[in-house]
């Protein structure tokens, strides 16, 4: 799920994220050797919807189904792909036709084979106009896909489709012999789910508790940990208190938490910390319709008077970088060259002066052809950090003469009545993102129209070639090369002002070994994360 | 119980027909109203997410047809007792979902309900009869701040102290992670009784503020009347004067108040649910309002209203049964 909002307070994602930093690496003692046993309990504030990974878009049922579902590919701890169910692929034909070679011998957990077509009948019911799911979109790309044999699966597209190796994840695998004739959305699978994964689900308890069991016949290994729990929490408040009274061995903090909360005695014995950039990024959008953002100075200008290092010492305690772009720092597409706006008040005046605006009454607000320059600037309830954002750029907008106010809406009717219909003059939100570069979707000229992601209104003919002509390429270095370009133009026009990137901030239990922090994270090798025997606390079979 | 009762109460029962169709149409209209649709969680910012799709989808529930055909084919659901399935992404049936949070959002409420009436009747009574002295205003103090703190912050600094401080008492949750498979019944028991203690003492909270006030002004006004002072000078005991005299007619106005509270019941709070982890009704309502999930919220709906109509009715009876004097009104109405 490339593009989804951010949330308020992202349970702890299996979405692979890069580490810039850590706070204390987890070693194994040399000499040791990981042992089996033990399980570990996190925490989420939400609870799962559906496990049948096509048919929910929730981050808490993929975290789960993660555990439980493989995909033919997946990405390994440096954000390459690799294969998982697949052994080997062969890319053909220009691009158009992959042919994925699938492992053997491996077993749904209900010991029936996996074989190629259980692959063509998940394809088949993403596309199937009955099955309702968000995540069609990459496979009507598909002009046909075909299982010539038990271990071989090939798909050809349309036209050169650079995403889209990466989509063959674990949400397009289903297991065929029991769900083939079946009516998908009342399968029993949904809440009893049977994968190919690391671990079985045991029990669900709605709003409750999510147990996964270790899969001894996991083709890959069974996983050290016999146990999985996941608890559901809605308080991010209660979560920090289960955690000091030991019913929590992982969750996520909020900056707070981890600056000023967790640095006593009894942390540093029992926990250790970690920090990485989240694949994510916070921005102040404008309505590029609008006549005060129609002028690329005057956005310029704002993005000058904004002071950005002093929003992330201020909302996000430090915990957090500058975002220069659609991109976070240590992307492999990531461009570090393009025009930066560093906090300057007298360049952010000059630019406004010279597109018009000055305070011509005496008021303290610039004017131009008799309009004072007051606009408000919209975001969703519920986000804390998102509302200090605002607050800190409305009193810098402010020294400047722009009068800017805030208005707090709840997110289903702040996306239907305001950026839908377009009635809206500037927005501060988030958007998530993938491991690959393509943003075709936010920033093509053809995704303005109703319900589409590129609601700021951004045209530019040349970011439009170069969005088209990335996702044909299949080369790196020439990927890269496009998307660097598209770095520079979007900094250069401004159509939103990039705030920051802030950090993911997990806290594990100090008995659990083997967690390597690596640029997608922690969680990509946790079926390898372990606890001696004498550490051991829960007994689970 | 004679002929007129049961008229009577036929008729009022009779009355409450209109008045539940009535509340289901206004709802549910009234819910269409709110900006955004179901599947707009799912579908709102997703770049995967073409436009036929989100058609298909408002096919699939049914809301491409016009308001009212919906609400035909939901009503003609109600009549053979079907609620429809939910429209998030599970797809589970309304009452499947709603029954499997009934069970702990009723034991919390009937649990906080007990120790509501246990604590705060003799609270009230006590406070009445000795009117304006020491004890009367410190409850009335210690009531309000109780009824003034905010749930929320109550249960936070409760947990901080009970589960962290003290490690006298879980935090959250309703029974032990760990084990729990392993014990007896007795420490089944003991374990959720644990887990619940903070929890309904919080959901109490409120409530016995307001209880004890109702029953001390209703027992004040009583205490004032003719044959309380005929008790007492016919020289009965102070305590079957207040207990057996006072109290019974005091208690009258209260069941109104029991009444109306039925169908509180089953809603829950979705504030001290979330602080508490506990899986019930409030938590399912408040995420449905979220995601426009309308069969659940329709479900919820109509629960709710058939009990609390019910619940006007029984406080009605209730009345008639214990107080003579509605009984023989209601004939002279007649």
């Amino acid at each position: 799920m490339p593009f989804k909002k951010t949330l308020p307070k992202t349970p702890l994602g299996f979405i692979a994220i890069i580490l810039l930093g850590m706070y204390q690496v987890a070693l194994a003692q040399p000499g040791q050797k990981p042992v089996y046993g033990d399980a570990i309990i996190t925490g989420s504030i939400g609870d799962a919807s559906n496990l049948i990974p096509m048919l929910s878009s929730d981050a808490t049922s993929h975290e789960i189904a993660g555990l439980i579902y493989n995909g033919l590919v997946k990405y390994d701890k440096d954000l390459n792909l690799v294969g998982d169910l697949a052994d080997s692929w062969t890319i053909e034909n220009d691009g158009k036709t992959i042919t994925f070679h699938l492992k053997h011998g491996v077993k749904w957990q209900d010991g029936q084979p996996f074989t190629s077509a259980d692959v063509l009948f998940g394809y088949k019911t993403i596309i199937d106009p009955k099955t309702p799911t968000a995540y069609a979109g990459d496979f009507l790309e598909v002009e046909k896909a075909e299982a010539p044999d038990p271990y071989t699966f090939r798909v050809t597209y349309k036209e050169p489709f650079a995403p889209a190796l990466s989509s063959w994840g674990d949400i397009v695998v289903l297991p065929r012999h029991l769900l083939q004739g079946k009516d998908i959305t009342k399968s029993p699978l949904s809440r009893h789910p049977v994968g190919l994964g690391p671990y079985r689900l045991k029990l669900w308890k709605t709003q409750e508790r999510i147990e996964l069991v270790a899969n001894n016949d996991y083709f890959d290994g069974r996983p050290y940990l016999n146990g999985y729990i996941m608890r559901i929490i809605p308080d991010p408040a209660t979560m920090f208190m289960e955690l000091k009274a030991g019913g929590l061995d992982w969750m996520s903090l909020s900056p707070i938490q981890y600056q000023r909360q967790t640095d006593t005695p009894f942390f540093k014995k029992n926990f250790k910390k970690y920090k990485y950039l989240s694949f994510s990024y916070t921005y102040l959008g404008y309505n590029l319709n609008h006549p005060f953002f129609k002028d690329k100075r005057v956005r310029q200008a704002i993005s000058y008077a904004i002071d950005k290092e002093e929003i992330i010492r201020g909302v996000l305690l430090g915990l957090g970088v500058e975002a220069t772009g659609p991109y976070k720092p240590d992307a492999w597409f990531y461009n570090p060259n393009v025009k930066r706006y560093p906090y300057d008040p007298r360049r952010a005046k000059k630019l406004l002066a010279d597109s018009g605006w000055r305070d011509t009454d005496g008021d303290g607000i610039l004017d131009k052809d008799g309009i004072p320059f007051s606009f408000t600037v919209l975001t969703n309830q519920g986000n804390p950090l998102r509302d200090k954002t605002a607050q800190i750029i409305q009193y810098r907008l402010g020294q400047i003469g722009i009068k800017m106010d805030i208005r707090q809406l709840e997110w289903t009717a702040f996306i239907n009545d305001f950026i839908d219909k377009r009635r809206f003059e500037a927005v501060i939100l988030g958007w998530t993102l993938g491991q690959d570069p393509d943003i075709y979707d936010i920033w093509h000229s053809s995704k303005t129209g109703p319900k589409q992601l590129n609601f700021i209104g951004y045209k530019n003919p040349e970011v439009d070639r170069l969005l088209v002509l990335g996702r044909r390429t299949f080369d790196r270095e020439k990927r890269r090369q496009i998307y660097f370009k598209i770095q520079e133009i979007l900094a250069e026009d401004q159509p939103y002002t990039f705030l920051y990137v802030p950090m993911a901030l997990p806290i594990i239990h100090a008995r659990f070994h083997g967690i390597k922090p690596a640029p997608a994270g922690i969680s990509y090798n946790f079926i390898r994360w372990w606890v001696p025997k004498n550490e051991q606390k829960y007994m689970m079979p | 119980m004679n002929m007129d009762f049961l008229i009577w109460t036929t008729k009022r029962a009779l009355a409450l027909i209109p008045t539940f169709i009535g509340i289901t149409l206004i709802s549910f209209f009234v819910m269409h109203l709110a900006p955004g649709e179901p599947m707009s969680l799912q579908a709102d910012f997703n770049p995967k997410m073409t436009p036929e799709m989100r058609q298909r989808l408002r096919a699939q529930y049914g809301l491409d047809k016009p308001i009212y055909v919906q609400y035909a084919k939901w009503f003609k659901g109600l009549m053979q007792l079907d609620l429809g399935r939910s429209f998030s992404p599970d797809r589970r049936k309304v009452w499947d979902k709603i029954k499997e949070r009934l069970p702990v959002t009723i034991l919390i409420n009937v649990l906080s309900m007990a120790l509501i009436i246990i604590v705060s009747i003799p609270l009230g009574v006590r406070a009445a009869v000795r009117q304006n002295s020491l004890f009367d205003q410190v409850t009335t103090v210690l009531v309000f701040v109780a009824y003034a703190a905010p749930a929320f912050w109550v249960a936070l600094l409760l947990m901080l102290y009970f589960g962290i401080e003290l490690n006298w008492l879980p935090v959250s949750g309703l029974h032990t992670l760990m084990g729990y498979e392993q014990m007896d019944t007795w420490h089944k028991v003991l374990d959720w009784g644990r887990h619940l203690v903070l929890p309904v003492f919080v959901s109490a909270i409120g409530g016995l503020a307001g209880f004890s006030r109702y029953t001390r002004s209703s027992m004040l006004e009583v205490l004032r009347q003719d044959f309380i002072t005929t008790a007492r000078a016919k020289g009965l005991p102070e305590r079957t004067v207040i207990y057996r005299h006072a109290l019974r007619n005091a208690l009258l106005p209260l069941i109104t108040i029991l009444g109306l509270s039925i169908p509180g019941l089953i809603g829950g709070s979705v504030i001290f649910e979330s602080i508490f982890a506990i899986p019930g009704v409030g938590q399912l309502m408040w995420s449905s309002v979220m995601a426009r999930d309308y069969p659940v919220l329709m479900g919820n709906l109509v629960i709710v209203s058939v009990l609390t109509l019910l619940g006007n009715l029984l406080a009605d009876l209730g009345y008639a049964v214990v107080d003579p004097r509605i009984r023989t009104g209601l004939r002279e109405e007649e």
